[in-house]
């Protein structure tokens, strides 16, 4: 799950980057509008962290242009100001969550979780495919009961391919949900991490779509 | 007397029986003299009548001494026997006498007025001398028949006074009281206001006098609402802005808790550092600012040394690892500012940490002294990347912090400047020197600067250099 982050604290943006990437997510920060109108177009992230007060202007804007474009991406606003009258402005403003500083880290998360999976249609926070579940808050997954242990990018990789079961997703894509901007992104890293689920969980869970990319194999 | 209503009314009580004591006394005086002059008036009316009577034969001057032969009416009342009548000789023999008249002789003086004493009792003669008949008539009043008729008009006029004075009292403490009720209403109104209630009071109906006071209440009402208000939009302001700070402390907190690697603890535990750091200058220049506000007087002036104070300034700024040089023009040696050194002080320390915050490492920030017209400019520049131009004009906004910002930075400091210095009497200025860098400037007008000597051996090398 990528989240991006629009903060202009330094120390507030480093903490829910770093946070928010211990607690499983593909994180990017950025501080200011100019900025996140940039990154924003033909973006692959599955959340944004978004803070009210922004140097060059106000988050309202980011959300304005977001949600103008029909873009759906769950926004969770952070800000200082709390009041009932600020919550109900930023809610009927496109914000999906609103949370007041200071907040909880794990809290912030969970919200997350929740706005995700909200926005990916599921009421439920366990995914599951045949013989496999996963469970995303505590990212714990089991085969026939069997807990199974995964790296953060194979449980990222998981994620993504049963979050869309029968969906193809590209190597391309893949690589968008785990690395970062600042990750240094190996060639064949996908493909590393593909051969390590298929050796955990059984080579006929994911199936190669030659050319377009990967995707879960048999029935559900 | 602390009751302006007793007070009030012993003033007017002692006043009006002041009064009306001194009307009594007037009256008796007047009455007094008025009936001397009409009782002397009877007697000497009496006299020539008892004269022409002997006259004229109609009283006997030989059968006159039986008292029964008295030809004087007596009157039934409590001033019987008011006149008394003698008739002697000239030879010294009683020939007759009214009714009551003593025996001794009323008078020995001849014709005219006297008074004289006759067994304790004083009587005012009047006496005819009638040569002709060898005779002298003496009519006399009893002088204490004449004082109970005076002491009886007096006691008239006092005994309803006597009862009236009581229901005058009364009327009076009435009086009183209805018109100081509009005092009464307006302290029970205040007395009955809750501590938040700060709106003026109504002083439509108020009397003429209490006006002033409601004024000065209002005004004073005013002034305090005012200052609450300052200081609550000063709170919410604080603590609005401490809760980012906060929210990133307990954020790196967190991540320094949840996670095992050594280098992303120590990351975060640096970040909580700089963090406290940056909460706490922000904590002080929100007090900074509070004080500003709340300062409704500036301290007297006193003459502020600009290149002592910058220099002092310069010392304790922290320059950490960027090897930092301030230097100090002698120009800036040679006035004095006529101002509060606190503000002198809280301006130039602002300027100077903006200066240093936005230097590249090894930069050099310059003091130095500049005149122009009819002010003065003590201008702090550095070698930053300056103010873009299109936030020239926000810069000085609570909170505002620009694109070039810096990571210590707040976005009060110019705001605490421009306050600091407007209270002082001066002004602040900003531009982007034409070679890079922001040059700030104190503009102070000349009334406030003083030339002195600047000292005999300045320093070395024309400028101050600080350790950095």
């Amino acid at each position: 799950m990528r989240i991006l982050i629009i903060e202009d604290d330094a120390a507030l943006r480093d903490g829910l980057r770093v946070g928010l990437s211990l607690a499983g997510f593909t994180t990017d920060a950025i501080e200011t509008c100019d900025e996140a109108n940039a990154v924003l177009i033909g973006h692959s992230f599955d959340a944004i962290v978004l803070d009210l007060m922004l140097p060059d202007g106000s988050g309202l804007d980011i959300l304005k242009a977001l949600r103008e474009r029909g873009d759906k991406i769950p926004v969770l606003l952070l800000t200082a100001r709390d009041s009932v009258a600020d919550r109900i402005n930023g809610l009927d403003r496109g914000a999906d969550d609103y949370l007041g500083k200071p907040f909880d880290l794990d809290e912030v998360a969970a919200r997350l979780r929740a706005l995700i999976r909200r926005a990916e249609g599921r009421s439920q926070s366990v995914l599951q495919w045949q013989n496999v579940t996963v469970e995303l808050s505590s990212r714990n997954v089991e085969k026939d009961g069997v807990p199974i242990r995964l790296s953060r990018r194979e449980f990222s990789i998981l994620r993504a391919l049963m979050s869309h079961p029968g969906a193809v997703l590209s190597k391309t894509q893949l690589e968008d949900k785990l690395y970062g901007w600042q990750e240094e992104v190996e060639s064949n890293a996908v493909e590393v991490h593909i051969h390590h689920l298929r050796q955990k969980l059984g080579a006929e869970m994911i199936q190669t779509i030659r050319g377009a990319g990967y995707r879960l194999g048999g029935e559900s | 007397m602390r009751s302006i209503s007793t007070r009030l009314f012993v003033i007017l009580l002692i006043t009006t029986g002041l009064v009306w004591l001194s009307a009594v006394a007037w009256i008796f005086v007047s009455t007094r003299a008025e009936i001397e002059r009409v009782l002397d008036a009877r007697l000497m009316e009496a006299g020539r009548m008892v004269n022409s009577l002997i006259v004229s034969q109609e009283i006997d001057v030989a059968t006159a001494h039986r008292p029964e032969a008295s030809g004087l009416v007596h009157l039934p009342s409590t001033y019987e026997r008011q006149l008394s009548c003698q008739i002697w000789s000239l030879q010294g023999t009683l020939i007759g006498r009214s009714d009551g008249a003593p025996d001794a002789k009323l008078s020995d003086h001849g014709d005219g007025f006297s008074e004289t004493l006759i067994d304790g009792e004083t009587w005012r003669v009047f006496a005819i001398e009638n040569a002709k008949l060898g005779v002298r008539v003496l009519v006399g009043d009893n002088m204490r028949i004449r004082d109970r008729l005076v002491s009886d008009v007096i006691r008239g006029l006092l005994l309803p006074a006597l009862l009236i004075l009581p229901v005058l009292g009364g009327l009076i403490w009435l009086s009183i009281r209805r018109g100081l009720a509009p005092l009464g209403r307006i302290a029970g109104n205040l007395a009955a206001r809750p501590a938040s209630d700060l709106s003026p009071l109504d002083g439509a109906d108020a009397a003429r006098e209490i006006e002033p006071v409601l004024r000065s209440l209002n005004g004073l009402f005013a002034r305090v609402a005012g200052l609450r208000e300052r200081e609550r939009n000063f709170t919410a302001f604080a603590a609005h802005e401490l809760r980012t700070p906060i929210a990133g402390l307990k954020t790196q907190a967190q991540v320094a808790l949840a996670s095992d690697d050594p280098a992303i603890r120590n990351q975060a535990l640096r970040q909580i550092v700089s963090g406290v750091d940056r909460t706490g200058r922000l904590v002080r220049q929100l007090l900074d600012m509070s004080s500003l506000e709340a300062t409704e007087q500036t301290a007297p002036a006193s003459p502020v040394n600009p290149a002592a104070i910058l220099r002092a300034l310069g010392d304790e700024l922290p320059r950490g690892e960027k090897g930092l040089s301030i230097t100090v023009g002698p120009d800036l040696e040679t006035i004095r500012l006529a101002m509060d050194p606190d503000f002198f002080r809280l301006a130039a320390r602002n300027l100077l940490e903006n200066a240093a915050n936005h230097s590249l490492p090894g930069g050099t920030i310059t003091c130095d002294l500049a005149t122009r017209g009819d002010a003065v400019i003590v201008t702090i520049k550095d070698e930053g990347p300056g103010i873009p131009e299109d936030e020239l004009h926000r810069v000085r906004e609570r909170f505002f912090r620009g694109r070039n910002r810096a990571p210590v930075g707040s976005g009060l400091g110019l705001a605490i400047v421009e306050l600091a210095l407007e209270r002082a009497g001066c002004s602040l200025e900003l531009r982007n020197d034409a070679d890079g860098g922001v040059c700030a400037g104190i503009v102070a007008p000349q009334v406030l600067v003083r030339q002195v000597d600047a000292p005999v051996t300045p320093f070395q090398g024309g400028s101050w250099t600080g350790r950095g």
